[in-house]
């Protein structure tokens, strides 16, 4: 409790009563974003950060709730004395629009119907998102964020924030990101769709209103996904080809490690998240690709921004390996952009991005402490 | 630390308000100084992890990539300096490098160690050893320097390559040209700066 203290975690839940036009032409007329707080807004808030998560993350990114063994996602990263410094920044962590977490999503109500959204819940972007949080922004008083940070998905949406507000960021940090999915990247997002949507209980989005979950389904997704986020070295490393039991049994059960942890990140993970959460965030994904998507525009929005840059990669990811996160670092080189860019050693695969390695929080605190000077 | 001397000399050569590409910059010393006294925009390539972090620290914007990949990523006349201190010796093909240098940069600079110096030449000759200087103080089998050259070599290289020499300064060293430099620069000096057009 002493940490969160320090940490002054604080969660709130905030509506929002005007339109929300949507990438898709749709409306959504009403939402609730749900969101966490850490450290304290300065006089003049100069000293906001947002921070954006990624496909299965929510506004829990640091401190523990007394009922929680884990605590947030990215609590290494955030805190007093860590690289995201709370006794110096205000970090505002809100779960995405679409999420399962306490913003509005396919599991909340619809307001206009009162009924559970399931499929009705429309598809929310990038750039869905970004204009969300900005209307978070506003509420909070804020007129231009210190920091944007973001790994992975969260990574597109600092990104994205640079070139849809580009005055209204001061600095971006895109982590173990890309400037659009692959072919390859697309293709495991649907085959987690289709393992969601092939499940009998999914009863074409909803489910819940049936009283039941597309578990297996879900599960199988989120099985697919880990695989992608781990690389094979740190699987390796971690089970190499070990069995459960001493010996081999013939049979289809689980026999080896990997298998036996697989099924359990599986199972752990469909008993806290929403199936149509995981359909739409695959989704928003696989629509992210603002050069195409704004045109002329994107460029012009680049050259407004005064943003300093901050790309990291991690040299096992290869749900988006370094060389992805080049195709950034060079559209922001050559359009001039003050920009600097890590790639570090590290063998956690895609999901690095959230483990401990020093040189890589070592290269968020120099760039953050050096962006803090004056504050 | 005292400030490298080659790096002063490149320093005077380049005008404010220009943008430069400084490869190899190790902690980012010399854009640090042009940020601050000419103004210019610039970025640095090193790849070694504490450089990068030292950069980071000396607020210029660093770029983690390994040279002998080439900088494909840059593109041409995009800078007005592109500039290699003392690192030329490090690559793997010199030669590659310092056409792009020159496709992306109307202007280049090239410093490196003249293994053509006096003491190498008689640690040679001799000796019969591989000459470890001061300026070079690696054992034959654990130098990251593979591409060694004197004043001399790099002159031909020019002329082979057509790059136009602008201008020279070879040190001695203690970090100063003297009479002996500038009679016998292969033989006295122990680093060479070429600006390069």
């Amino acid at each position: 409790m002493n940490e969160n203290n320090m940490l002054n975690l604080q969660t709130y839940i905030v509506d929002f009563n005007k339109p929300l036009k949507l990438s898709s032409g749709k409306v959504l007329e009403k939402y609730t974003l749900k969101y966490e707080t850490y450290g304290t807004l300065n006089k003049d808030k100069s000293n906001a950060v947002l921070v954006c998560h990624a496909l299965s993350g929510n506004h829990h990114a640091a401190g523990l709730y007394s009922n929680e063994e884990k605590p947030g996602w990215w609590n290494n990263m955030i805190g007093p004395e860590k690289p995201i410094d709370t006794n110096k920044l205000f970090v505002v962590c809100p779960n995405n629009l679409g999420g399962c977490h306490g913003s509005s999503g396919p599991s909340t109500i619809n307001p206009e119907n009162k009924k559970i959204y399931g499929s009705d819940f429309p598809i929310i972007t990038v750039s869905d998102w970004v204009d969300s949080q900005k209307n978070l922004m506003k509420h909070l008083g804020i007129n231009r964020w210190k920091f944007v940070i973001g790994g992975s998905l969260g990574g597109m949406q600092a990104f994205q924030w640079s070139v849809q507000y580009p005055s209204m960021i001061e600095n971006c940090i895109i982590i173990a990101a890309a400037p659009k999915l692959t072919a390859q990247n697309i293709a495991f997002n649907e085959v987690a769709r289709q393992a969601i949507m092939k499940d009998p209980n999914w009863c074409d989005g909803n489910y819940l209103e049936n009283n039941v979950s597309p578990n297996q389904g879900l599960a199988l997704a989120r099985m697919l996904g880990h695989i992608t986020y781990l690389s094979d070295e740190s699987m390796k490393e971690k089970f190499g080809r070990d069995l459960k039991l001493s010996k081999l049994n013939y049979n289809y059960d689980v026999e080896f490690q990997i298998e036996s942890y697989l099924r359990y990140q599986g199972e752990k993970f469909v008993s806290g998240f929403d199936a149509n959460t995981y359909l739409l965030m695959t989704k928003s994904l696989d629509y992210f690709d603002p050069i195409k998507d704004m045109g002329d525009m994107f460029i012009s929005n680049l050259n407004i921004t005064n943003a300093k840059f901050l790309v990291i990669s991690f040299t096992s990811d290869w749900r988006f390996p370094p060389i992805r996160s080049k195709e950034i670092v060079k559209i922001l080189i050559n359009n001039n952009k003050r920009i600097s860019y890590s790639e570090i050693n590290a063998d956690g695969g895609h999901d690095a991005f959230l483990m401990n390695n020093q040189d890589y929080f070592d290269v968020m605190k120099e760039f953050i402490d050096e962006a803090c000077n004056g504050i | 630390m005292a400030f490298r001397k080659d790096l002063v000399q490149i320093s005077s050569w380049i005008m404010p308000n220009t943008k430069v590409l400084d490869l190899g910059c190790g902690s980012g010393e010399l854009l640090r100084i042009l940020q601050q006294e000419k103004n210019i925009e610039g970025y640095g390539i090193d790849n070694d992890i504490n450089n990068i972090k030292m950069s980071l620290k000396n607020n210029i914007n660093i770029l983690q990539f390994d040279l002998d990949n080439g900088l494909k990523d840059f593109e041409s006349n995009s800078f007005d300096y592109v500039v290699l201190a003392q690192s030329l010796q490090v690559i793997k093909n010199p030669q590659e490098l310092i056409k792009e240098m020159r496709r992306i940069g109307k202007e280049i600079i090239v410093s490196f160690p003249n293994m053509g110096h006096w003491s190498s030449r008689l640690q040679l000759l001799f000796r019969g050893m591989m000459p470890i200087t001061q300026s070079l103080p690696f054992k034959w089998h654990d130098t990251p320097n593979i591409h060694l050259c004197t004043i001399e070599d790099f002159l031909i290289f020019c002329k082979e390559n057509n790059l136009n020499i602008e201008e020279v300064l070879v040190t001695n060293h203690k970090q100063q040209a003297s009479l002996f430099t500038k009679i016998a620069p292969n033989f006295f000096g122990q680093i060479a700066t070429f600006r390069i057009r």
